[in-house]
């Protein structure tokens, strides 16, 4: 198998136009969210049926060849970047609802359809699918299953393995089966959560069954201002503690603020140095004693001021800053390394003290923009990579915060993924024999390491035989460019 | 190409891995260079993918504004050649419609960037000489065409209307029915040029200072700025814009010496054929006083947006910076200006008919204007607006796009009409004439007798209580 006759098979398997191989252009799939560079792929296919892509897995399987699944590249982990070459598929031109199904509350999408695509289309029946990443307005379906994205919204409704009911995958063998038919219950392995969050390590997905919520009958978001963000820490506690159950209470500390106030013009007074944002949703009825409930729990936090936004227009203006905020973080630094880790929601306002001092002892502005609901916090460390000494330092303030995060009792990554960001403190969050369960688990469904190889785990575990088997692989260069190194082919002539 | 070992560090930071470019590098130089810092402005997040019109067409990174600023740091960073084939095709790809710039939380300004990007690409493609050089040279006919086009024909509007008077003639004559049903145009490969042509007004618009006083006190004084195929095929917009301006009290003057706006130049590569442009206008309106004017209406969104912007356009010339952004400041879009006075409604008279709306990307990316225009719609008692699906998404105009890219343009086209029609509107308006003529192009060849209006027209006619 020489790279041309590669190309030649894909070619006739999805068409002239679904597949990519000048270098220039192969180039700009390179980096997804994330901004570590890794490398580019050696050709990228675009599949617009599930029998496509069984028939680009087979020939991957076949010869041997990594093979990674990717939706938009909006991922912030490097999940959707290929370390080793090889195949990118992506499912940009699989973006259809397949399937409403009001009566089941249930509907059955391709992977590639963009998560605010198919909010809008469930919006107009008056439904709504719970799971909203920031990156919602380019994100699909797909890259959040194979992430468990969250949102600002999870504290109520979940993250999106909450609203995943089944997925239809295709396995390094070619096999294509569904996890699960639609149905909520199923005894059984439930193959659906391992699939949830998996990182296109194993499979490829092809279509899912996703839960669809009727909308909820009246919304109310205000944006509480704080002069510091530890009140607005505590207001979250306080307002937990008190019973409530918001749709979603986020948190922006000054750095945060400064870069969507300019970017939105939302006229924040200069001495606010941190926002909540709080939603409430549910019946009309009571609604509005509810959210003066929370009200009353942030000004008595300190909260100096309060601001209601009325209409549905004001209500996407504040999320939208809010959502918006880590990209609007070019407004601020040339690169920044937005960090996703958990604490416990009471360890918050010690995090964000500890936040603070790391940001003095490195010298570096750390802004925070976080889903404070559920502990999930994101300090965005901003700095120059083209100065080794500021990114060395970045990297320092990064993994300190990782580790204090372990230290209060919580884990790596609340929603981004593990990608190849994480991957080497697994070992800190999981024992050897965790990360060999999973191992174990990954070389059943995917023996040869055939999907999205050297992510997620630690590069150099070892913890079984499976792990030398990566090894294996790694050193070996597999892929690609091994191969056309091993025939001597030239460079896709 | 060869397999990189990942980097042992989960936080190590590499450089991106560049393919090796063939043949010798052509690197941006001289003037007009995409600046490095407006290209990483971008934090590569990727929210604009889902509003780019050639990646919701082709699913590609490259056709992404995202994948473009990557090629284009990539030839900034001295790693890509500009003579990419991938580098080429993709500025070219580009409709400039800006509706990334509208989404991006950083604020990327991606038209600077890409229009000096092109700038970039047609210098060296004018300068390199005859032979096997990394970059084409420009073919023959390109550039005698570029000439005759960018360099005579909108730079004075005297030989604009000449032109203008031979295609109406040709309209006329049946000349034009003739070339369509034989399909003539097709022969010589100009059949989508000849489908773009507009129907041209029996009577051009001619500014030589006229003043059109208002109806009722004088409240405002404006100008008009009357521009090149704005004046010629749709000069009876025009005639309806100053109308509705004076039934809003204003004062409205047609300053003389004014021309075509330049977008057209500086969205082709032709940046200093646009700061020529830039010049005369800006010179024609200070001539006319530009102090006594509130506001200086512009009825085309494209011009619009590149008026608005000359300030940027003008920003190396220390001689003209400051007169270009006192001019620029003074730009309205006619929607915007109405929006923003108090709008005559006490005269407007019921329109019962269904539109729907086709946003022009120059008015609500560029210019991000959004509201107004429906504000105005929907101060017409008995107009019913119903929105479209994708009614911010590029109709595929975009200035010489037809010719240049025809067939992404012709599937975009297809895909506003779908989602237009699909609304069942008696009337698609829209406030822009690259917008009016494919839409009216896309109708032509699906069928469809739906008519395509300016807002102000249906403004106008709400107000003479004639039918729409």
């Amino acid at each position: 198998m020489n790279a041309s006759a590669l190309v030649s098979e894909l070619r006739a398997l999805v068409g002239e136009r679904g597949v990519v191989v000048d270098p220039d252009a192969l180039m700009t799939y390179n980096a997804d969210g994330c901004v570590m560079d890794t490398h580019a792929p050696d050709v990228v296919v675009l599949p617009t049926t599930t029998e496509q892509i069984v028939a680009v897995v087979k020939l991957a399987a076949k010869h041997g060849i990594p093979l990674l699944a990717r939706g938009a590249g909006t991922g912030l982990s490097g999940g959707a970047t290929p370390v080793r070459g090889g195949i990118v598929l992506v499912t940009s031109r699989m973006e259809k609802v397949l399937e409403i199904d009001r009566r089941n509350n249930r509907a059955r999408v391709q992977p590639g359809i963009i998560n605010f695509e198919l909010t809008a289309i469930l919006k107009a029946q008056g439904y709504h699918f719970a799971a909203d990443p920031s990156s919602q307005k380019a994100c699909t379906v797909g890259g959040n299953i194979a992430n468990n994205s969250g949102g600002p919204h999870c504290i109520k409704y979940g993250i999106t393995g909450s609203h995943v009911l089944g997925v239809q995958m295709v396995l390094a063998d070619g096999s294509i089966f569904w996890t699960n038919d639609g149905t909520p219950e199923l005894p059984g392995y439930d193959l659906t959560g391992i699939t949830v969050g998996s990182e296109g390590t194993f499979c490829v997905m092809t279509e899912c069954w996703i839960k669809i919520l009727p909308l909820p009958e009246a919304t109310r978001v205000v944006m509480a201002l704080f002069t510091d963000i530890l009140p607005a820490a505590e207001t979250v506690s306080q307002v937990i503690a008190g019973g409530f159950l918001p749709a979603a209470l986020e948190v922006m500390d000054g750095g945060a603020l400064k870069a969507v106030n300019d970017a939105y013009k939302m006229g924040i007074p200069p001495e606010a140095d941190a926002a909540l944002i709080i939603e409430v949703d549910g019946v009309e009825d009571g609604l509005d004693d509810l959210l003066a409930e929370i009200i009353a729990i942030a000004k008595e936090k300190g909260a100096i001021e309060v601001r209601p936004a009325k209409t549905p227009e004001e209500q996407v203006k504040v999320w939208a800053a809010r959502k918006n905020a880590f990209g609007a973080m070019g407004r601020l630094a040339p690169t920044y390394h937005l960090v996703d880790t958990v604490v416990p929601r009471t360890k918050l306002p010690a995090i964000m003290r500890d936040v603070k001092r790391i940001a003095k002892e490195t010298g570096l502005s750390i802004v925070n923009v976080f889903h404070a609901g559920d502990g999930n916090l994101h300090p965005i460390v901003l700095f120059d990579r083209t100065n080794a000494d500021q990114s060395e330092r970045a990297h320092r303030a990064v993994e300190e915060v990782m580790r204090l995060s372990l230290e209060y009792g919580g884990v790596i990554s609340g929603e981004h993924g593990i990608g190849i960001e994480k991957q080497e403190f697994m070992s800190q969050l999981f024992t050897e024999a965790d990360l060999a369960a999973m191992a174990a688990v990954h070389r059943a469904l995917d023996p040869d390491d055939l999907f999205n190889p050297g992510k997620m785990f630690p590069r150099k575990f070892e913890a079984n035989d499976l792990a030398s088997e990566r090894r294996r692989v790694a050193e070996a260069g597999a892929g690609l460019p091994a191969l056309m190194a091993k025939h001597g082919d030239k460079l896709w002539v | 190409m060869s397999a990189v070992a990942p980097s042992p560090h989960a936080l190590d930071h590499t450089q991106p891995s560049m393919p090796e470019a063939r043949g010798p590098f052509v690197n941006f130089s001289g003037r007009d260079q995409p600046e490095p810092a407006l290209i990483n402005t971008c934090v590569h997040c990727g929210l604009c993918l889902s509003t780019c019109p050639t990646y919701r067409e082709t699913g590609l990174e490259m056709s992404s504004p995202r994948g473009r600023i990557y090629l284009m740091k990539a030839v900034s960073d001295g790693q890509m050649s500009m003579s990419s084939p991938t580098f080429q095709h993709q500025m070219s790809e580009c409709l400039n419609c800006r509706a990334c710039e509208a989404v991006c939380p950083s604020g990327v300004q991606y038209g600077a960037i890409v229009e000096a990007s092109r700038a970039q690409i047609q210098r060296a493609k004018e300068e390199a000489g005859a032979g096997t050089g990394p970059i084409e040279r420009q073919k023959g006919w390109v550039r005698l065409m570029r000439a005759a086009v960018f360099g005579r024909l909108f730079k004075s509007m005297g030989t604009f209307r000449a032109f203008s008077g031979m295609m109406r003639l040709y309209q006329r004559v049946g000349g034009q029915a003739l070339v369509r049903k034989l399909r003539l145009a097709r022969v010589v490969g100009m059949e989508e040029a000849e489908a773009m042509t507009p129907s041209f007004s029996p009577k051009f618009t001619v500014p030589k200072g006229q003043v059109f006083p208002s109806e009722g006190p004088k409240k405002h004084t404006v100008a008009l700025l009357s521009g090149c195929i704005m004046s010629t095929a749709f000069a009876e917009v025009h005639d309806a814009t100053i109308r509705v301006l004076q039934k809003n009290g204003c004062e409205v003057h047609l300053p003389a010496g004014q021309g075509c706006c330049g977008a057209l130049h500086t969205h082709g590569g032709d940046l200093d054929g646009g700061r020529d442009l830039a010049r005369t206008n800006v010179r024609a309106f200070e001539a006319a006083d530009l102090a006594k004017f509130d506001a200086i209406v512009v009825n085309a969104a494209g011009c619009g947006s590149t008026l608005k912007e000359y300030g940027h356009l003008l920003h190396g010339d220390a001689a003209w910076a400051g007169r270009g952004e006192a001019f620029a400041k003074k730009i309205k879009d006619v929607h915007e200006f109405l929006a923003g006075i108090e709008l005559n409604r006490a005269d407007l008279k019921p329109l019962p008919v269904t539109v729907t709306y086709q946003e022009p990307c120059h008015l609500a990316h560029a210019q991000r204007i959004t509201a107004a225009p429906r504000t105005v719609l929907n101060a017409i008692p008995q107009l019913k607006l119903v929105e479209m699906a994708e009614s911010s998404l590029c109709c595929g105009s975009a200035g010489v796009y037809n010719l240049t890219q025809p067939e992404m343009a012709s599937s975009l086209g297809a895909r506003k009409v779908t989602n237009a029609l699909a609304t069942n509107a008696e009337i698609i308006c829209t406030g822009n004439p690259g917008c009016a003529l494919q839409l009216q192009n896309e109708l032509r060849k699906k069928g469809r007798d739906v008519r395509v209006k300016y807002i102000v027209e249906l403004l106008d006619a709400s107000y003479r209580g004639v039918t729409a």
